[in-house]
């Protein structure tokens, strides 16, 4: 008997702006030991199905059924379900700071779970929370029970939340988005413990995420979500392999790491659809590229002999990598000048650490980097590792501590305030976060042209002519200059974003992480936008990522740096090919791609019914 | 830790150097003569002579404020120019009173407020939410004066029309001589204080409660099977706690204000009411240490305030 | 050129798709957030009450002489033979005297008519010039950070650790009361409240990456602050404004109440209140504290609700999250 048996599970919930269909005649059935991905896009309901089943969120109405071990959770009562939860099912969330209380300690947060199902002893409790913690791999567990979340580090914490989850030994764990917010390398680190939880302990898990690659490293079974709608459920095998969905199989082929250095992403074009409306037909048809006419109706679940079943009117045509667009970038000759030379550089920030003492924290400390002329330098590492720091001082906005960067000729940390506002013309960043980085209050117009207006480029409508063909370069509708920011999306943002670096035709463009706040389909989108305007435009750029992938299909050489430095430098696929360093090593054996999905041979089709309660 | 306590005690001295600056230079060059008030309007020159030399008004300006900030760091605090008597003696009696109306309205407010502000924040858009709205509302718009002279109306001057007397008209019953008549007599008072400030608590609670129960920290709580209960008191409430603190810190002096008002819509002989006598008296010691007193009330609270907040806050620690 | 072309067609497609009527409606939250916050407020009755009644008040205040002619009562006139008993108490509301007499037979509808034209001046002026500087100090500080941010940091504090009650009194006492020292003080001891509220807000604005944007293009602090940070503000200066003018009047009235604010014979609410209050004639002629202190209430009672109802409409997630408690409670129970 499987362990969980959802059937037609519906979720609405009422919000200002109207109903919010989050999940829409959701089947599926999770067996018992195994490990079930559930996903998706952000805005597909996968966190919302989780935590409606919970009880977690009693302001949706959510209809169907959810058997657990033979239970309807759905027809649960609130207290049922209080007892349920902790106790018979586990939850671990995606930010263990926020996820942790601030002000108990983490003993208290564990042994509080002991106490509410159980009656035992306040030392029987300390006991199994510190053996639990001993399990979960956190050294000296009986004095760190006393410590607070503040005082452990990102995945020390998302351990704890683990361990928390685990110290009843319950027969489930909701996971959501468990590695999200971790440096890769401590990914999989925390991937390796569930894995290996669920196998000493029989737990099952199920596991919430966005990231095909890791999902495809470690699932049983998997469900694709899209707006609320299960368009594929199966095998994680035959999900991966041969999708059967063209939605999984577009999802699949956009991961930058499944296309060679010199093709374009295949990208899924526009942008999923607001879980306010109601669809007639196919929920992915306007996005699809294989859309014909019977898709206007709904579509009929597709079950396979290898299991899969597909929400579809069709099979998904073969598609090879994206063939039609090869973009020639050809790398400098060696021996080309550098733009940029960096010389020892250091950087070293006083922080306040509580209570008036100080101390020092050195982010880079020596780097020498030559950024050569025409090329597209990578910069990759972990979080904290000074990458975007280092990016701050070869733009001039931050000053060095110590060591030399020359920017073609002349020393950015001793400029004159006329010298810097020039240097601004010649080097331009475009930012990680496509909402945080636009002044919410701002036109677009008014944002693009802003740098052309306080360098006195143009004015009246020969900014608005220049804004318009920035508009049109980068892909927006140049119609739109009167629009806000909230009225577009992640990916259009972005694209504002990189607009707004290129009105002052710098010579250096900096990316800090331009795509790592954008869904898998979208950020091939950007991705390709910024390779066909390099080669384009003959930019010279510094691209920095935490992500290997990206970072080596968009670059000519790559950094590793760790720690404030840089351990590797290297043409792209030597670095992938033959990496000296045992760091760079740990980093491409921690970042997942998924494999690039084949066209199946035979593939049987049983058989194909209309969906239930269809629209 | 010791930095930090250091840090706020040398905060605390600036903020009464400052204080005792301001109010000392300001009667420095305040119009009028000091002398002649002491001495009365009919006393010859060579009189207001003599004041002026045993009141040192004929000393430097910087001498003179040295030789009040050394007195009044030893409690001196020079002598009422009416009555000639010490300005701390007379502040000191009159402490009691003071002490007794903050002493039951703060009491007062906190048992109000925040319970109100919980059971608010508990029941968003519900009747219960509403009503406490209103009471929110209500308090923090009476002028406090307002609500003690309709209360003294309703609560003491009807029932007397009436026949019968359910609170006194004012006035100050010691706490020793009788702890019932001293309590009866300051019902009035302290609800009044009361009400108007567990209005600022409520909305406070209210607010931060709201926001503390949609942390993530919330959401695990119920995930881990505890009570509704549970959840709001001991995960959300112990979150609401720190900025509820911060806040009583910052509400000193409001609270001072209240007390001054309130003193003198109940005739309470306090030492907000010597400080409104000695304003229309222009009796200038008098003020001036009933300032230095007050200021050192609020550093003092302060300091307090701070522990108390690094105790309550593990990531200060 | 041929990659360039397959380009713009993915694009325009994501455009066309975007302009698809069919699929926006709700989809995109298509207006701005000042926009929806007026939304919101006008949706919420006790708000619209609040704001028709502070627009009347005005009204009422500019047109005091109006009251006066109307009624045919001079504001300072004493009408000893109607206005008062053989005895020489007040008469209470009567046809002449609609809201009654006072102690010196004046007549105080025409008297609150005149009172409310200091409470909102002295509210308005007060509330504007506080949030003025509180505005520039907390901008300054938040933007600027370092020993700027430590210097008027310390100043506020400075600010907010004076006994402000105590300290008027010292200084109405020794320059005597008027309107402009009134307005200074409730000016100097309010500023800080909204001054710490835009520090706060300025140094998370600062933290934004359209901040960093802005610099990297090259923008001076100028620049940043009055385009980038000021548009981003507005509506925590609305908010904030609003809620000090109750509290500016209430101060107003609280320190004619103690007779240092308006000086006699000009009428103020907290002065009328004073003079009722003054040996306990108000008991017997209750009309000489319920008016004015009505006048008084409701004044400070619609700025606040005005000012609440712009704070939840600008933050929903307190009424938002109404639905969700609600359907709780039906199991707790």
């Amino acid at each position: 008997m499987p362990l969980i048996e959802a059937r037609n599970i519906t979720i609405r919930i009422p919000t200002e702006d109207g109903v919010v269909h989050a999940a829409r005649d959701l089947s599926f059935t999770v067996e018992a030991g195994s490990l079930f991905g559930i996903a998706g896009e952000s805005g597909s309901g996968k966190s919302v199905l989780i935590q409606a089943i919970m009880g977690l969120l009693p302001q949706a109405e959510i209809e169907g059924e959810c058997l657990f071990q033979g239970q309807d959770l759905l027809a649960m009562t609130q207290q049922e379900l209080r007892a349920l939860r902790g106790r018979h099912i586990g939850m671990v969330f995606q930010d263990p700071l926020s996820s942790l209380h601030p002000y108990y300690s983490i003993g208290r947060q564990i042994t509080e779970v002991i106490h509410t199902h159980e009656s035992v002893s306040k030392d029987e409790a300390r006991r199994r929370a510190a053996d639990m913690l001993e399990k979960v791999g956190i050294e000296d567990a009986v004095a760190r029970l006393n410590d607070f979340p503040h005082q452990f580090s990102g995945g020390m914490r998302q351990r704890v939340m683990i361990a928390m989850a685990l110290v009843l030994q319950p027969p489930l764990i909701f996971a959501d988005e468990p590695t999200t917010a971790l440096d890769v390398t401590v990914q999989a680190q925390i991937m390796d413990l569930l894995k290996r939880m669920s196998d000493e302990l029989g737990v099952t898990i199920v596991m919430i995420t966005h990231d095909l690659g890791l999902l495809s490293s470690v699932a049983d079974r998997v469900m694709i979500l899209y707006a609320g709608h299960r368009l594929e459920f199966g095998p994680a095998a035959s999900v991966f392999g041969t999708p059967a969905h063209p939605y999984t199989q577009g999802l699949l082929l956009s991961s930058p790491g499944i296309s060679g250095p010199d093709e374009a992403l295949v990208s899924i074009p526009g942008r999923p659809p607001s879980l306010l409306a109601t669809p007639r037909g196919c929920i992915f048809a306007p996005r699809c590229g294989q859309v014909q006419e019977i898709c206007k109706t709904p579509p009929p679940i597709r079950r396979y002999a290898d299991g899969a079943e597909a929400l579809c009117h069709f099979e998904p045509e073969a598609r090879g990598p994206n063939d039609d667009v090869a973009i020639a970038h050809t790398a400098p000759a060696p021996g080309t000048a550098p733009l940029v030379s960096i010389r020892n550089l250091h950087m070293t920030y006083r922080i306040a650490t509580g209570f008036g003492r100080k101390r020092d924290l050195d982010v880079i400390k020596g780097i020498d980097l030559d950024v050569i002329r025409g090329e597209t330098l990578g910069l990759v590492g972990e979080s904290g590792c000074g990458k975007s720091t280092l990016a701050r001082i070869v733009a001039g906005l931050t000053p060095a501590t110590g060591g030399q960067v020359n920017f073609d000729g002349t020393e950015v940390s001793d400029l004159t305030g006329r010298e810097w506002r020039d240097l601004r013309k010649r080097v331009q960043i475009v930012f990680q976060d496509p909402y945080g980085s636009l002044n919410p209050r701002r036109r677009v117009g008014s944002i693009i042209g802003a740098p052309l207006k306080i360098h006195g480029l143009a004015q009246g409508a020969a900014l608005k002519d220049e804004v318009r063909r920035l508009m049109g370069l980068v892909g927006l509708n140049p119609e739109h200059y009167n629009r806000f920011p909230n009225e577009f999306s992640g990916g259009q943002r972005q694209r504002i974003g990189i607009a707004r670096a290129l009105a002052l035709k710098p010579d250096l463009m900096i990316f800090d992480e331009p795509v790592s706040a954008l869904d898998v389909s979208i950020q091939a989108q950007i991705l390709n936008l910024i390779k066909e305007l390099q080669a384009e435009l003959n930019l010279t750029s510094l691209f920095i990522s935490h992500d290997l992938t990206v970072v080596r299909h968009m670059c000519d050489r790559i950094a590793v740096m760790n720690m404030g430095r840089i351990i590797e430098l290297e043409e792209a696929d030597a670095i992938f090919a033959n990496p000296r360093e045992e760091y760079t090593r740990t980093l491409l054996a921690a970042s997942h791609v998924p494999p690039r999905p084949v066209e199946p041979d035979h593939r049987q089709l049983i058989a194909s019914e209309p969906q239930q309660g269809a629209m | 830790m010791i930095v930090f306590i250091a840090k706020r005690l040398t905060f605390g001295l600036f903020v009464l150097i400052t204080l005792s600056l301001f109010v000392f230079f300001l009667f420095f060059v305040a119009p009028g003569d000091p002398a002649r008030v002491v001495a009365g309007d009919k006393a010859p020159e060579a009189q207001l002579q003599q004041v002026r030399e045993n009141l040192g008004l004929d000393r430097p300006m910087p001498e003179q404020y040295l030789r009040f900030v050394t007195r009044a760091a030893q409690g001196d605090l020079g002598f009422s120019y009416r009555n000639r008597q010490p300005v701390t003696d007379l502040i000191v009696r009159r402490i009691p009173v003071t002490v007794s109306l903050v002493f039951g309205g703060v009491l007062f407010w906190l048992s109000l407020g925040v319970p109100i502000g919980i059971i608010s924040a508990r029941n968003p858009g519900t009747w219960k939410d509403r009503l406490g709205q209103v009471f929110i509302l209500l308090g923090l718009s009476f002028p406090t004066f307002v609500l003690g002279m309709l209360a003294l109306y309703t609560l003491y001057f009807l029932p007397r029309t009436a026949g019968f007397t359910l609170f006194p008209p004012g006035g100050y019953a010691p706490l020793l001589d009788n702890p019932l008549k001293w309590a009866w007599h300051l019902a009035l008072p302290w609800a009044t204080l009361a009400l108007v400030v567990a209005a600022i608590y409520a909305r406070l609670t209210r607010g931060q409660l709201l926001q503390v129960l949609g942390e993530d920290y919330i959401r695990t709580a119920r995930a881990k099977g505890l009570t509704e209960r549970r959840v709001v008191y001991r995960h959300g409430m112990r979150a609401t706690l720190t900025p509820l603190v911060t806040q009583l810190g910052a509400d000193i002096a409001v609270l001072l204000g209240g007390v001054i008002v309130i003193e003198q819509v109940y005739g309470l002989q306090g030492v907000g009411a010597l400080a409104v006598q000695a304003v229309q008296n222009q009796d200038r010691p008098i003020i001036i240490g009933v300032v230095m007193l007050g200021g050192l009330f609020i550093v003092t609270t302060n300091l307090i305030v701070d522990l108390l907040y690094a105790a309550l806050d593990p990531r200060v620690r | 050129m041929g990659q360039f072309q397959s380009r713009n067609e993915e694009m325009t497609n994501e455009i066309e798709e975007d302009d698809g009527t069919e699929d926006r409606g709700p989809v995109v939250v298509q207006r701005s957030s000042a926009a929806l916050t007026f939304r919101r407020l006008a949706r919420d009755p006790a708000s619209v009450i609040a704001f028709l009644f502070i627009v009347a008040l005005f009204a009422f205040a500019i047109g005091a002489p109006l009251v006066e002619t109307w009624t045919g009562h001079g504001v300072i006139t004493q009408y000893r033979e109607t206005a008062l008993s053989p005895v020489g108490l007040p008469v209470g509301p009567n046809s002449e005297f609609l809201l009654g007499g006072d102690q010196l037979g004046r007549d105080v509808l025409v008297r609150i008519a005149y009172g409310a034209r200091v409470s909102l001046l002295v509210g308005v002026m007060a509330s504007l010039i506080a949030a003025t500087i509180g505005v520039t100090v907390g901008m300054l500080a938040g933007y600027f950070g370092g020993w700027v941010d430590f210097v008027l940091g310390r100043f506020m504090d400075l600010v907010m650790s004076v006994p402000f009650l105590l300290a008027a009194l010292a200084l109405v006492s020794v320059f005597g009361p008027s309107l402009p020292l009134s307005v200074s003080v409730i000016v100097f001891f309010s500023w800080t409240t909204i001054g710490r509220v835009i520090r706060a807000e300025t140094t998370s604005l600062s933290r934004r990456e359209f901040v960093q944007a802005s610099r990297s293009l090259g923008a001076g602090h100028g620049y940043i602050l009055l385009r980038d940070i000021l548009p981003n503000l507005a509506l925590t200066i609305i908010i904030y404004t609003t809620m000090l003018i109750p509290n500016a009047i209430v101060f107003e009235a609280t320190l004619s109440y103690l007779g240092m604010g308006i000086v006699p014979p000009t009428p103020s609410w907290g002065g009328m209140l004073a003079e009722a209050g003054a040996n306990s004639i108000y008991l017997v002629a209750w009309w000489l504290v319920l008016f004015p202190g009505l006048a008084l209430l409701a004044a400070t009672l619609a700025f606040n609700i005005l000012g609440d109802g712009l704070r939840d409409a600008l933050d929903p997630s307190a009424r938002g999250r109404a639905v969700f408690r609600k359907k709780k409670k039906s199991e707790e129970g």
